[in-house]
């Protein structure tokens, strides 16, 4: 197995800023926007989103949830493994807003359809957006684009992208690793 | 660990301490699941189960019935009174050609103890026990002991007194079983004509006296006089039993401390508890109830995630 740097903590920043300034115009005050970080890996992107937006930016108030979406995929019994959910975490109707949802990689496209399936679980959105950190292109199984994208990558099918979070992993880091 | 150890929910017996666990663990998700507006997930699309009960049920069969419709799986529904099985039909025969219909899961409810682990051996299925004669009831003991780590924090270490008729109990067998094996302190208690006689083979303790067994536990189950069991008379009358063995408010009161009061329902008012013990704050009665169905949602998910 071996593997590569795709992205440097120094980057992967840039990139954040780049993404919290995307949202900001266009969604300015965030009063009818919520972020929705997808369980389990696109919670550590929309936290640090939020934090950016409020810290930085000074926005005052962003309704920030997390969504699992086991129960939702389209590979339950399918692989050998149980699929084991997270925590869902939204305390907030999404009725008439403009949700953005928040992954950490964007692959196949099928989180995504879940996600977009789950998300009415808890009313009926305005509209729906994607954010993705990696957005590996030529990879998708489904008619899905994201809204906005940190980095675009060519990754064939045997390599995974890794993203590491400081708060997780220790250290923001994203590899490419051959399996 | 993210799987069960078993194919099949036969009893408490079968599961390890991880499993339940596990099963806690989803169960926790799907509480969540089931608290919010819109509370089906698809996950179990493309499933379907058979609920087979060859004896009454009214809280279990909706319970089952209710998880099964959240989790999007297929089911069909089958009680013993309207079917062939009065004209003579055997058990295996009867599953075997529900299961020709494609049918992946069964839950049954049966008057005979073993009825799950016999048919387990005879058809492909998973199957569910969903109370089998006095043997188990084990998804009533799961969410038992998911209602008192709710309440509690957590089951380890907690003193639990199991009240009534331990004799004709799947309830009471599979949650000393549960609660054993979650490294609680459990005791009986009941008329002695209602203990079996080597009960404490269980590990469990024995008391006859409920003023002291109230003193002694954090959670008493109160278990319900099954008046269709009980063959010959275990005890004078049932006023006589009320005031041995019933629970009321001024008992609690009297007790210096707050106790959980549990049970299994259908409950027998002015029997084993009072209205005003059923109804108080102290009591989980009906949160036993929510968290049944969250309890088999988590069941019949893990179970269903084995099937290939």
């Amino acid at each position: 197995m071996s593997q590569k740097v795709l992205l440097s903590s120094k980057e992967i920043n840039i990139i954040l800023h780049r993404l919290a300034c995307q949202l900001l115009e266009t969604h300015l005050t965030f009063e009818n926007t919520v972020l929705i970080g997808i369980q389990p890996r696109g919670k550590f992107l929309a936290q640090r989103l939020t934090r950016i937006l409020k810290e930085e930016y000074k926005v005052k108030q962003i309704d920030l949830g997390f969504l699992d979406i086991t129960f939702y995929r389209d590979d339950f019994r399918r692989g050998d493994k149980t699929l084991e959910a997270t925590k869902t975490n939204i305390d907030f109707l999404v009725e008439d807003k403009n949700v953005v949802l928040i992954d950490d990689v964007l692959y196949t496209g099928r989180s995504i359809n879940a996600a977009l399936t789950a998300i009415q679980s808890f009313g009926r959105p305005k509209d729906v957006e994607l954010l993705c950190l990696i957005d590996r292109r030529f990879s998708r199984h489904l008619p899905i684009q994201p809204n906005y994208r940190g980095r675009q990558v060519d990754a064939i099918n045997e390599e995974k992208v890794k993203v590491m979070w400081e708060e997780n992993d220790g250290e923001d880091i994203i590899y490419l690793v051959n399996r | 660990m993210s799987e069960l150890s078993v194919k099949h929910l036969l009893g408490i017996k079968y599961l390890k301490e991880t499993d339940i666990q596990l099963i806690f663990e989803t169960a926790d998700h799907f509480k969540e699941v089931i608290n919010r507006s819109i509370k089906k997930v698809p996950s179990l699309r493309d499933i379907t189960i058979a609920n087979i009960f060859f004896e009454n049920s009214t809280r279990t069969k909706l319970s089952f019935e209710l998880a099964e419709k959240r989790l999007s799986a297929d089911v069909l529904n089958f009680s013993a009174s309207q079917s062939s099985v009065k004209k003579g039909e055997t058990l295996i025969d009867t599953v075997n050609n529900i299961l020709s219909m494609k049918v992946d899961m069964v839950v049954m409810r049966h008057p005979n103890p073993g009825a799950g682990i016999f048919l387990s051996k005879h058809v492909k299925a998973s199957i569910v026990n969903a109370g089998d004669g006095a043997h188990e009831h084990p998804t009533q003991a799961l969410l038992d002991s998911y209602s008192i780590r709710e309440k509690l924090g957590d089951v380890a270490g907690k003193n639990v007194v199991i009240v009534g008729d331990i004799l004709h109990s799947r309830v009471a067998l599979s949650n000393i079983f549960a609660l054993k094996l979650q490294g609680a302190n459990v005791k009986v208690c009941g008329p002695k004509t209602l203990l079996p006689k080597y009960i404490d083979s269980l590990g469990v303790g024995v008391e006859t006296n409920l003023k002291k067994a109230l003193e002694w536990c954090d959670v008493a189950n109160m278990l319900r006089i099954q008046n269709e069991r009980l063959d010959i008379s275990y005890f004078p009358t049932t006023r006589e039993y009320t005031q041995q063995f019933g629970v009321n408010k001024k008992l609690l009161d009297s007790l210096d401390k707050e106790i959980v009061i549990m049970h299994p329902g259908p409950i027998n008012r002015g029997v084993e508890i009072t209205s005003d013990v059923a109804d108080s704050k102290q009591s989980i009665i009906l949160n036993q109830v929510e968290n049944g169905v969250a309890i088999r949602m988590a069941v019949i998910y893990l179970l269903a995630s084995k099937i290939k």
